[in-house]
Parts: structure tokens; sequence; C-alpha cells
């Protein structure tokens, strides 16, 4: 293993694992937020798709 | 807006993100990736691998969840209703078909693979010996390559039980719907993934050097294999191809799933920071798992050979590995947790990709749940049954993954990227993003969106075009100094030997070198030419014939009628388009967006 290989190695290591520990810290930690609704179109389209299709 | 409560969504939004991942974290993390870095650099790999991805794969994933919670919003799920909604052309709901055929199509082939994981889990499980004695024989058989067909004779193995047993299994989770079937399985296959993948990454790099004979095969030489990097690898424009086309695959870009999951998040749900979660999710099971288990490993037990396979997932998964796990203490606990996890992987993958197709039956025809997964049961099983049977050499199993999970999936993000950009547009995509936001996102990434990222995939796709369709001899390395060749047949000298081995192509101890045609030679193993070719330049240069997929495709009639089955299918769903188009516009389903 050459010290570019160490190097490129813990750099790429390093960086994932932090992004992701970030991540997933932030998203169980934080609350949702509030959003007003400003939908302009009706939501009465019956898709099917529902939780009990049957 | 009590019918809003009763419409499919996430129950939560770590669940949403793990079934994002789920989807994404698949068998290219853990093969894929690892041989495509070492043939392309090795650590070098990783620069223009990280350019994509903060280029070209989390803008495009952002993008892919801002239009799907948009559409879903404005009730639409399935692909062809939520390219309506984005592009109110007619033509908007066709582009949408090929997010129906893109994950339809893999899952045919790729629920076979899936198979075999789970197939190789069992029979490390039992202990069968024959897979440690012949690794590379027990895989033909398991697979049939030796024959088309040979899968569905009479002993030829239990990979058809598996097989039907993993298809089942998959319909039966989708069959419970987003949240029960697919959120809920992830939440439980996600964390057991990474304890398996911790408990074969401990493994691994804990053998030292698991043979005293051979002082050379050890960790950190195994580490190096993978890592150590080439920078003059950079200078080849097929680096950075390979390095946008591995983040492509990886992310699960261009396939339809995500912007249908996105679908059924609500107004409230966080887009941004949960689109950068599921895609560093899936870095880790690729950078830390993939990179640091696969290759290594290969390397402590296999030598340089283990470059030998590299240029296939299937080889480094299913013929090199077993090789290592037959060699390795405790290795059929820790070959049988293996392929397990790949299972795991490739389930989470599997079943994301039948969602598409579902919430389409549902949407576009009004069909209820079970009347929806036994159609798409039906079509599935006639794509799986065509691969199964033309399963020698896997040819069949190869043009559907070409067709489809390369050449499709540039399209469909190409398509997806200008509607976004051009279409639904920045502003309101910025705007969209940031609704419900934990994070906020520069809008640098927004101008990237209408910009960069259209101009970047389309040269990727020229540059596959050119590499990857035509035939062509692609140089290798010079043969040094102090070789040379005659007019005559001779045998491979141990220091051309030498030579082939130190650029990671071993020939066999019987290779000999033949003169040919425009004052070439040929290298031959007895009468079987091998693909190389040494000319004469400033020295001595060796040149590898790679074979394109014009010729592949051309050539062979299971390719052929290979890519007939997929244009059927393609066809058969646009039919299916048209008809669902028919009917929502007679609902005057769209009537009420604005222009």
């Amino acid at each position: 293993m050459t010290i570019g290989g160490w190097t490129v190695m813990i750099v790429s290591v390093a960086s994932v694992l932090a992004l992701a520990a970030f991540c997933l810290y932030r998203v169980l930690t934080l609350p949702p937020v509030d959003v007003t609704e400003r939908l302009k179109g009706p939501l009465d389209i019956d898709t099917q798709d529902t939780i009990d299709a049957d | 807006m009590a019918e809003a409560n009763t419409r499919e969504q996430w129950g939560s939004r770590i669940g949403v993100i793990l079934a994002v991942a789920g989807s994404a974290v698949g068998l290219g993390n853990f093969l894929r990736f690892p041989g495509t870095a070492a043939q392309n650099g090795g650590g070098a790999f990783m620069l223009p691998y990280f350019i994509s991805l903060l280029v070209l794969g989390i803008p495009m994933c952002w993008a892919e969840w801002t239009m799907g919670r948009y559409a879903g919003a404005r009730g639409c799920n399935s692909a062809p209703a939520i390219f309506t909604v984005i592009w109110r052309h007619p033509l908007a709901k066709y582009a949408g078909g090929l997010a129906l055929v893109i994950p339809l199509v893999i899952y045919m082939y790729y629920v076979l693979i899936e198979s075999w994981c789970l197939g190789y889990a069992f029979t490390y499980l039992i202990g069968d010996a024959r897979l440690a004695q012949d690794p590379s024989g027990y895989f033909s058989k398991f697979v049939g390559m030796q024959e088309n067909g040979l899968i569905y004779e009479e002993g030829s193995g239990h990979g058809t039980w598996v097989l039907l047993i993993v298809f089942v299994f998959n319909f039966l989770l989708i069959y419970r719907g987003v949240s029960k079937g697919i959120e809920s399985f992830c939440k439980v296959a996600m964390p057991l993934m990474l304890t398996l993948g911790i408990i074969v990454l401990v493994r691994v790099l804990t053998l030292g050097t698991p043979d005293p004979a051979k002082p050379d095969q050890n960790v950190l030489r195994g580490l190096g294999f993978m890592w150590n990097p080439k920078p003059e690898a950079l200078l080849n424009p097929a680096t950075w191809l390979a390095a946008s086309g591995q983040i492509f695959f990886s992310l699960s870009v261009g396939f339809g799933i995500i912007i249908n999951y996105a679908s059924y998040l609500t107004k409230k749900d966080d887009l941004a920071l949960s689109g950068l979660t599921s895609c560093s999710v899936n870095e880790f099971f690729e950078v830390c798992m993939g990179g640091l288990i696969t290759l290594p490993a290969a390397f402590l037990f296999l030598g340089v050979a283990a470059s030998e396979f590299t240029g296939s997932s299937f080889a480094l998964g299913f013929r090199a590995l077993p090789n290592v796990f037959a060699r390795m203490p405790a290795g059929q606990v820790i070959g049988s947790l293996w392929f397990f996890m790949l299972f795991l992987a490739a389930i989470t993958s599997s079943i994301s990709m039948l969602q598409p197709v579902i919430a389409f039956l549902e949407e576009g025809f009004g069909l209820k749940r079970h009347a929806s997964v036994s159609i798409l049961g039906v079509l599935s099983a006639l794509g799986c049954g065509f691969v199964l049977y033309f399963s020698k050499d896997l040819v069949a199993l190869d043009t559907f993954d070409f067709l489809v999970g390369s050449v499709m999936i540039l399209v469909l993000a190409l398509i997806q990227a200008v509607l976004y950009g051009w279409a639904f547009g920045t502003q309101r995509g910025h705007e969209e993003l940031h609704e419900g936001a934990l994070i906020r996102i520069p809008r640098f990434f927004q101008f990237m969106l209408k910009w960069i990222v259209p101009m970047y995939l389309l040269a990727i796709f020229g540059g596959f075009c050119f590499m990857d369709l035509p035939s062509r001899d692609v140089f290798k390395f010079h043969l040094g100094q102090g070789v040379a060749l005659s007019q005559q047949e001779v045998a491979a000298s141990e220091a051309i030997q030498a030579q082939f081995a130190s650029n990671d192509v071993q020939l066999p101890a019987s290779a000999t070198i033949r003169p040919a045609e425009g004052g070439s030679w040929q290298v031959y193993d007895g009468d079987q030419a091998l693909p190389y070719t040494i000319r004469t330049e400033k020295s001595l240069a060796v040149y590898a014939h790679e074979v394109g997929y014009y010729e592949k495709i051309g050539n062979h009639p299971v390719a052929l009628a290979s890519l007939l089955f997929v244009a059927t299918i393609l066809a058969f769903l646009l039919v299916m388009v048209y008809i669902a188009g028919q009917r929502w516009e007679a609902e005057g389903r769209f009537e009420h967006l604005e222009a």
C-alpha cells in the first residue's frame, strides 16, 4: 500500500462516513417543518393506489 | 381532504430514506464498484467518481425527488402521469413510459441474480463441498451456462426453486403496499445488511497474511490492490465514462424509481436532506463496504490473479469470492453471511422495480392491487422465464442489461434532466425542493441542473456510443526494451509473460506469439486466438481487442431475440400508456393543473 493509496482510501472513506453520519444525525433529530398548503388543484382523484386497495 | 389521508404514503421520514437507499444499494455496490475502480486507475478512479457524484448524481436525485413529490401532491404516482404534470404535452406520457419499461425489464433479470445470491447463501449454510472444490464449474451448472434450457432440466440443481421462492416473496412484499410492504421490509433489511457487512469487513481486515508461504498476499497489499492510485488513468476518457456510469447505476438515477417513490411523500416531508441522506447511505455501502471487502479479500487468496475477475461482477462475485471463502478460516460461515447480505441488497432493489408499474396499472386503468400485482406478475414472469431459458453464456441477461441498464437509463436521465431544467423550471424546482426542507441547498445546484447536468449526460451518452458500441482495438501498454519478435511463431517468454502480468493481464503459460497481417503479431493459446495483438510503433505496443455491442448483438441470435423481446415489452407498455392517456383525457384528469 503506497502513501497515495493510504491517502485516497482514508480521504474517501472518511468523507463518505462523515456525510452519512451528518445526514443520519439530522434526519433522526430534527422535527418536521410546518408547511402551509398552497395547492391549487383538487386532490379528489382516485388513483386506486391506497393503503387498503382491496 | 379526507381522501388524502387514505392515499398510499410513507409512514416515516427514516422509512422513505431507507427505502430509497435500499433501492440504490444493490449488487453494483459490492461487485461492480470495486471491479470498475481497479480497472480504471484504482485510487485515481475516486476523483472522477466523486466529481460525478457531486455534479451528476446528487443533483439528479434532488430533481427526481422534487418532481415526484410535486406530481404526487397533484394525485399522480406513475411516471406517465408525473411527466404529464411536469410537461403539459401529449408526448410527455410516452416519455414516462420509458420509466416503466426500465424497472420492469431490469427486474426480469435482477430477480434471477438475486436468487443466485440466496441459493449460494443456502449452499454455504448446508456446506455443499462441490462449491468449494470447483467454484467456476459450480456457478456454470447453477445458472445453466453450458446450454440453453439447461436450468429447466431435471436434476439441474435447486436454482429454479430458489428463484420461485424469491419471485413470490418480492410480489408478497409489493402486494402489501408502499408503507406496509416496502418500507417495513427495508426498515429491517437495511440494518441487517449493515450488520452482516460489518462482520464480513472485520473478518477480511483481520486476516493478516493468511498463507505464510505467500507473504506478499497480505491485507495491506490487498487494500493497495484496490486503492493505490494510477494517476495516468485520469487522462483516459474511459475512466471518466466508467465513473459516471458507476454513479448512475449505483444511485438508481434514471431508473424511474425515485420519482415514483417520491410521489408518495406529502407536502410536509423533507426532500433536500432525505435525498442527500439516501445518497450518502448508498455511498457508505459502496465505498466503505464494497471498497474495503471485495477486492482486498480476493487479492489475499488469489494474488494478482484477482485482476482477471475485475472485468465482470459475476466473475468476481460468484467465481473469485467462493475461491476465497474456500481457503479462508470460517469461510463457510462468512460465505453464507456474505451472500445473504448480497441477497438483502438485491431484494431491497428489486421490490422498488415493481412499484412504478404497479402504480401505473392502478392509476391508468383503475385496477385494484391484486389485479395489478397479478398482471405485473405474469409480465415479469415471461421476461424472467426468457432470461432463465436462454442461459447459455448468460447472453440474454447481458443483452437485457446492456439495452436497459446502460442505454435506456441514460436516455431517461437525459429526458428527466431536460424536463426538470426546462419544463418544470429551476425557479419552481428550487422553491419546491425547499418546501419542508431541513437543509438549504445552494441555488448553484439549480444552475447545474439546467445547464451542466444535461450537457454532462449528453457527453456521457456520446462517449458511450463511441467507446462501447463499435468493436475496437484499445492500446494497453508498450513492451519494454529488450523484447524482440521474429517472423516465426515463438512461445511467450518469461519476460513477456511478466510484462503482461504487470499490466493486469495473465497470459496462459502455453501462450504463443504468431506473425499476423500488416507486420503485427497475434497472441495465441494453442489454436485459439487471444484478444491481444502486438504492433510495431516507436516500440512494440500491445493492443486488446474489445468487442462492441453492435457486433455482440448482431452476430448472436439469442442477443437479437433479447433485443426483440425488450422492444416488444416497450411497445406493449407504450400502447398501455396510450390507452391510459385516453382514459385520463376523458376524465379531465389534468384540467385543473396550471398551464
